[in-house]
């Protein structure tokens, strides 16, 4: 059997469809409805709750635990205030990412970072010969992301905390219903949302309390599914999807490195010594090779593909995760690597990976669309990434 | 006196596919096998009645794709059956265990150290990289490393060239591999120890070796060639037993017009002016031919099968100095009940893969030690299967056979292997055993113990090496068996040799089988 | 020091002064700071008792590479092979001398064997040429898989022209040899116990395996490099005392300008944007310098002289799984009288060189099962000189030093941490065994010193009491020394080098990685000076 969540007793009831996929070694819901498309909708409309347990956690502290994350991550741990969160990735010596996740300074000697993929034997690496403990909390923390516009009206009504005052990436020790939680404002939807790290015996309650409160709201329990079309929209990147792990690539090509990810802003370029620093300040010289957009699908091009066969557009109804050609003319310039019709932009969005030069915006390019087994390119546009970013966000 | 294109001596499966691969090619082929049954080391016999036994050779590991599909295999009865687990029984009573799920394994491990769990993943990575990395050289005709001939100069170089085309790290990381012992190469990755030992356990098979010792690590890949060749999950059983596997080579050489004579003993090889004329069989009977392959080891090849004068005196000496020093012994239990495992009770999915005796390095290690100044492991290191778990037809309905490999059991045994050492050796074998399945000594109902000189006697294989000779550093590639001598031919014209005991041998791989075949073509003309 | 030095040398032991020297010889300014109050390394002497003195780690002179003695004129450090080399109990209160002239060791051979006899001469030319072979490739930055360079080639293609001129037969041979193990190595040729135990004991020099063990053949070879005629430890020792060649390259390297401080211990080494800055001393002294060279092990420099936030995780692992392995006691005996070993009497200079108490392999072997537990040995293979004998200022007039080493004793044991109980224990096991071949050695004893691979490490500086530097096994020579890809001296840390024996050509080639690591920051000065140019 796969390991099931702190929330399973909860979550196992109320999907209808059976449809569970495996997430780091999780048995986790794709969807509870039969149609995922109400999920969706309470990312962007009210508050969807998303059950992100089998994110990995560690819980790094000791003299040395801010000198052990800023010497691996990308980002300037030392300026991480105490309650602020930094999203980051790590790299290889080669300057090319091992995985990305959230960093939070729960007190000045104290970290938790969460990951994609375990990172217990890397943080002891990056360690020995410091004063550092590192602990793994990924069995012993649920986690949970409500996420939406009407995310903080429902958790103020079960927590004390002042979710008013609370900013973007920053977080808050407090509790729901009398359980100690930790609060932070962040999420992988590119909306206002939380999420919540509760110790796991306890999990249930919080679920709970959040449903019971939520319900008048519209809060609705979400699976993979929604969340993959909220992050696309959001422009977040998504391991093993979007780019694999140095750690696991079988050739260099697999390999990805900030820049070509569109994480310049997350390389501290002026901060002290990290891996893969003399890698990127090379590649920054260089220019990147390659680099992470958006793409736009022309819908009219599209329909006209599908038009000459007498169909209209064929739109898969989850996002997808194949990798798909992208040519300038005749020639490739690149894949996109994940894609997803946004219901709310009503554009068809991919992620892609373009390279140099044909990743600046405005760039018209084509991408393969098979339409009744042929294969054929529709126009697209290179956009700015987030393709959606409400004020909210941050406010 | 019937003429042959070529004259194989042995019927094991190398010889097998050697004949198959030239009788595909048009040559007429004759197969002489001094037992009644073809296999050599891979066959299946009913040791007691209504329970058959893979009796030596007991899995399938890495029988080459390509030999599967150019003789058809399939065609003629190859159906290897999934062999997914392995569990180690652990001393405090707990288990190590490894599914065919790559997630249940991870969890299963991180149950005993969350960062060998991580290691793991890594550490599978690399080995497909090396694995990558050695598979060329598998396939490579091993040139002669001091020859200035243009040929051999040339194999060096494709063989520098792999090398230097791998690159620095993978060049720098295989050669750990290659000069480590397993032990230490496991220490860099993991820290649970029955973990290092059961991965190590795979480097010591067949050697004459203990997990400490440099030159183990590298057997560590054999684990992970499978997955490269496109043949997922290639470890598993034959229905049928590995004797199956013979037959059906033999089956697929047959129907390519191949002969295949059992209780056909070879005496002699027949030389006439220095070149292979034919075979004289113990019978008296001779057999002419252009060819004659010997699918025996090194020393009955080079030594035995010829008049030792027919060889340079260099070669007698190199193949006087080429180690075999068989190490492993063979238990195969009829059961009338499945042993009921204290670590895991009952019946469970465990039973269909195998179980491994190897609960720390310092009990392999230990094991090594009394092997090492002559004695029998009295705490042997084992792999058991109970292959009527996969294959009902194995055993009588309800009832079951157990195939435990041993390690050590020396083929120098002090005191020699009497009857009453044999009979000790499989009681050390039956009491670790009972230490870990307790219902064990109930269950058996007939207990065969095989030890590196019933190995001898039965197969012909030299002081019992499973291998045809130690697959340690010196005695490979072109050191296997004879440094000018390793490109399958011999020093008598038309003499070859096609046994595991040549490049790239061990295991039921067939390779030396094939890559023979294709040079004695190359030579004769197709 | 009035100015900045060019280049900071830490450590003085042999390989840390050749590269010294080296460096100002090239007008460097060059400073060498050593902990201890005097420079000398591994053979520096040690007053152990009053007016007895030894040098605990000596094992032999090693090689000098005649290209270092050139370098730096060295003729005049003169070596004395002892005659017999070594000699070995033969069963029944005998002793098997191996004279340096191999007709002359066949003739006691012959004792025993006639066969092993009539092989003997023909071993040791063989040893001989393997070992020249060797030689070759220790004068050379360690080939590696990406060598590219021309210039580099061209002195690799005459190892290989080397290599092929051995013959086919012995090319061959070399090939096979270096990853087998001592005891098959022997095997092949011999059937006598107690000369196989003497020549395979070499096999097993500083390392923790047994000669039953893969990759053992090669350092016999590797220990026979400079050995004339492959005479079985035929390196002897320098004549002027155990720190002659310490004290000579010192004072070439002084000549040229080289400023030692002793007493001064490095405590860190200073890295500013990935290159280095300097080092600072334990007493909180900072000196600038953008060159650093250390002669200390790889561990030591790498993970206790340099913040890791400079250095790969992928590399620190590295350097952390190193083996370093000490695995020897040394037993220094302050003595009365020197000892009579009844045996012996008969074989005159026998004293001045080694005496090897085992007799067959698998005692060797046995011993070394027991560090594979975590376990001093029981009956300890031990080896025995006598510094005072060919030195004879090392002890007071009519006195005597005894020196044994006892393997295996390793530096980590399974039950705890040694004590000065197990510590006095193996002392007691080690003088048992030599009274068995001396048996008024006991009485003779004014005082006894048990020096475990704890000690050695605390007083030379050397991680797990290691004097090679880590191990020389197949896997940590040449292009893997100390770990791969970073054969050839150089560190990440840019102007940070490794000169000791941690580097290739490894131990026991004295001043032979001093010199590469000299010449390899010479050519990088070189190469960056054009490129500013």
């Amino acid at each position: 059997m796969l390991k099931t969540t702190p929330f399973h007793t909860r979550t196992a009831p109320l999907v209808q469809g059976q449809a569970w996929r495996r997430w780091a070694g999780y048995s986790v819901a794709s969807a509870y409805e039969l149609v995922h498309d109400r999920e969706y909708a309470a990312v962007r409309n009210s508050a969807a709750l998303f059950d992100v347990s089998p994110l990995h956690k560690y819980l790094i502290s000791g003299p040395d635990a801010a000198r052990l994350l800023d010497r691996m991550v990308t980002r300037d741990v030392t300026r991480c205030k105490v309650g602020q969160v930094m999203y980051t990735p790590w790299c290889d010596v080669h300057g090319k990412i091992i995985d990305d996740g959230t960093i939070s300074r729960l007190a000045p000697d104290r970290f938790r970072l969460t990951s994609a993929e375990p990172n217990l034997r890397w943080l002891s690496m990056n360690g020995a010969g410091m004063n550092v403990a590192i602990e793994e909390m990924s069995e012993r923390l649920g986690a949970l992301a409500l996420q939406g516009p009407l995310s903080r009206a429902i958790l103020s009504q079960v927590s004390p905390a002042d979710l008013a005052a609370l900013k973007y990436f920053r977080l808050v020790d407090t509790t729901i219903r009398d359980i100690p939680v930790t609060i932070s404002r962040t999420g992988y939807t590119g909306d206002l949302g939380y999420e919540i790290w509760i110790p796991a015996e306890q999990a249930v309650p919080v679920w709970d309390a959040l449903v019971e409160a939520g319900s008048p709201y519209g809060i609705a329990p979400a699976g993979i599914w929604a969340l993959d079309m909220a992050r696309i929209e959001a422009g977040l990147v998504m391991l093993d999807v979007d780019y694999h792990s140095s750690h696991h690539a079988l050739i260099e090509a697999q390999k990805s490195s900030p820049l070509e990810l569109g994480l310049d802003w997350t390389v501290g370029w002026d901060k002290g010594p990290y891996n893969g620093r003399r890698a990127l300040r090379a590649e920054r010289a260089r220019g990147p090779e390659w680099r992470f957009v958006g793409l736009s699908i022309d819908w009219v091009s599209l329909e006209s593909r599908y038009a000459a066969v007498g169909l209209p557009p064929q739109i898969p109804t989850v996002a997808w995760r194949v990798s798909t050609p992208v040519y300038r003319h005749t020639r490739q310039i690149g894949y996109a690597s994940s894609g997803s019709w946004s219901p709310l932009l009503k554009q068809y969005l991919a992620l892609a990976h373009l390279r140099a030069p044909h990743f600046e915006p405005g760039t018209e390019v084509g991408i393969e669309v098979t339409v009744e087994h042929q294969r054929l390119q529709a126009r697209a546009r290179v956009t700015p990434l987030p393709f959606f970013d409400p004020e909210r966000k941050k406010s | 006196m019937k003429l042959y294109d070529a004259i194989i001596v042995g019927g094991g499966h190398n010889g097998l596919v050697n004949a198959g691969y030239l009788a595909r090619a048009g040559k007429k082929v004759l197969v002489l096998e001094r037992r009644p049954l073809v296999g050599g080391a891979a066959v299946t016999e009913e040791i007691f009645p209504g329970f058959k036994f893979s009796v030596f050779s007991y899995v399938v590991s890495l029988l080459r794709p390509e030999i599967i599909r150019d003789l058809e295999l399939p065609r003629h009865g190859l159906q290897i059956l999934p062999l997914e687990s392995t569990v180690v029984p652990l001393d405090n009573g707990d288990y190590l265990g490894s599914w065919a799920d790559p997630d249940l394994t991870r969890r299963e491990l991180a149950r005993h150290s969350a960062r060998d769990a991580e290691a793991a993943t890594l550490f599978g990575r690399l080995m497909h990289h090396m694995a990558m990395a050695v598979k060329p050289i598998l396939g490579m005709l091993p040139p002669d490393p001091a020859s200035l001939a243009p040929s051999d100069l040339k194999g060096m170089l494709k063989f520098a060239g792999h090398f230097r085309s791998l690159g620095a790290e993978k060049f720098h990381a295989l050669h750990k591999l290659m000069t480590m012992s397993s032990a230490d190469y496991l220490d860099e990755w993991f820290e649970f120890d029955p973990l290092k030992a059961t991965k190590s356990a795979s480097g010591i098979i067949g050697t004459f070796l203990g997990p400490r010792s440099p030159g183990t690590a590298y057997v560590l890949l054999h684990h992970y060639m499978g997955e490269i060749d496109g043949a997922f999950r290639a470890w598993g059983f034959q229905k049928g037993g590995t004797g199956a596997i013979s037959e059906t080579i033999a089956r697929a050489a047959r129907a390519l017009g191949a002969e295949i004579r059992t209780d056909a003993t070879v005496e002699k090889v027949i030389v006439k002016g220095g070149r292979a004329a034919g075979v004289a069989l113990a019978s008296g009977e001779e057999i002419g031919a252009t060819v004659v392959v010997s699918c025996l080891d090194p020393r009955r090849t080079f030594t035995q099968l010829v008049d030792p004068k027919e060889m340079p005196l260099d070669v007698i000496e190199a193949i006087s100095r080429f180690k075999f020093r068989g190490s492993s012994g063979k238990v195969n239990l009829a059961l009338s009940e499945l042993p009921d495992f204290t670590c895991l009770p009952g019946y469970g999915p465990h039973l269909r893969g195998a179980v491994s005796i190897s609960p720390s390095l310092d009990y392999l290690e230990r094991a090594y030690d009394d092997a090492k100044y002559g004695d029998f492991s009295k705490n042997p290191y084992m792999d058991i299967v109970i292959p009527s778990m996969i294959d009902p037809g194995m055993a009588p309905p309800g009832k079951h056979v157990m195939s435990c490999f041993v390690q050590y059991a020396p083929y120098n045994q002090i005191g020699g292997w009497t009857d009453a050492n044999r009979e000790a050796f499989g009681d050390a074998v039956v009491n670790t055993l009972s230490r870990y399945a307790p219902n064990i000594k109930r269950a058996i109902i007939g207990r065969q113990v095989l030890v590196p000189s019933d190995i001898e006697r039965i197969t012909g294989l030299t002081e019992g090496n499973i291998f045809a000779g130690e697959l340690a550093l010196h005695q490979l590639f072109f050191f296997r068996p004879v440094p000018g001598w390793a490109n399958y031919r011999t020093p008598v014209k038309g003499y070859w040799q096609c046994g595991a005991g040549t490049h790239p041998g061990g295991g039921i791989m067939g390779a030396s089988g094939r890559l023979a075949a294709l040079e004695i073509l190359k030579d004769v003309g197709q | 020091m009035s100015a900045t030095p060019d280049a900071v040398i830490i450590g003085g032991g042999v390989n840390s002064l050749v590269a010294a020297a080296c460096l100002a010889k090239a007008g460097q300014k060059v400073l060498l700071l050593e902990r201890s109050p005097a420079v000398g390394g591994q053979c520096r002497l040690a007053e152990f008792a009053p007016g007895f003195r030894a040098d605990p780690l000596g094992q032999d002179a090693g090689w000098l590479p005649p290209a270092v003695a050139r370098e730096l004129g060295l003729a005049g450090v003169t070596r004395v092979v002892p005659d017999p080399t070594v000699v070995v109990p033969s069963g029944e209160g005998e002793w098997l001398p191996l004279p340096r002239n191999a007709a002359r060791a066949a003739e006691q051979i012959r004792r025993y064997s006639t066969r092993d006899a009539a092989a003997w001469p023909a071993f040791t030319t063989l040893l001989a040429r393997f070992a020249g072979l060797l030689e070759s490739l220790y004068v050379l930055p360690a080939p590696d898989i990406d060598t590219t360079s021309l210039g580099e080639l061209f002195p690799l293609l005459g190892v290989a022209r080397k290599l092929r001129g051995l013959g086919r037969k012995d090319m061959i041979e070399f090939l096979r040899t270096v990853p087998m193990s001592v005891q098959e190595f022997l095997d092949d040729r011999f059937e006598f116990g107690p000369l196989k135990a003497a020549v395979g004991a070499v096999g097993v020099t500083n390392i923790r395996q047994g000669p039953r063990s893969g990759g053992t053949a090669f350092v016999l070879l590797h220990q026979l490099v400079g050995a004339e005629g492959g005479a079985i430890r035929g390196r002897g020792y320098w004549e002027a005392g155990p720190d002659a060649l310490a004290k000579a390259v010192a004072m070439v390297a002084e000549r040229h300008g080289v400023i030692v401080r002793t007493g001064a211990e490095v405590a860190r080494i200073t890295v500013k944007d990935d290159s280095v800055a300097g080092v600072v001393l334990e007493s909180g002294e900072e000196i600038a310098a953008a060159t650093v060279l250390s002669g200390a092990d790889p561990a030591r420099t790498l993970l206790r002289m340099v913040d890791p936030v400079w250095l790969d995780p992928e590399f620190l692992l590295a350097v952390r799984n190193i083996r370093f392995r000490g695995n020897a006691a040394r037993v220094l005996y302050a003595l009365d009288g020197l000892p009579d070993f009844p045996g012996l009497t008969g074989t005159p200079g026998a004293l001045a060189g080694t005496l090897t108490l085992s007799s067959s392999l698998d005692d060797i072997e046995r011993s070394a099962d027991d560090a594979k537990y975590g376990r001093a040995s029981e009956r300890p293979h031990v080896e025995l000189q006598l510094p005072s004998v060919r030195w004879p200022g090392m002890a007071p007039q009519g006195k005597h030093v005894l020196m044994a080493q006892a393997t295996s004793a390793p530096y980590r044991l399974r039950a705890g941490a040694w004590t000065a109980a197990l510590r006095d224990a193996l002392g007691n096991r080690v003088t048992a065994a030599i009274a068995k071949v001396a048996p008024g050695f006991p009485d003779l004893v004014r005082h006894c010193e048990v020096l475990t691979p704890v000690e050695i490490e605390e007083r030379y500086g050397l991680t797990e009491g290691a004097p090679s530097q880590g191990e020389m096994t197949l896997d940590q020579i040449l292009f893997m020394r100390p770990v791969a890809g970073a054969s050839r001296h150089a560190t990440p840390v840019s102007g940070l080098y490794l000169c000791g024996a941690g580097t290739h050509p490894g131990s026991g080639i004295s001043g032979g990685p001093g010199w590469l690591a000299a010449r390899r920051v010479l050519r990088d000065r070189r190469e960056r000076r054009g490129a500013t140019v």
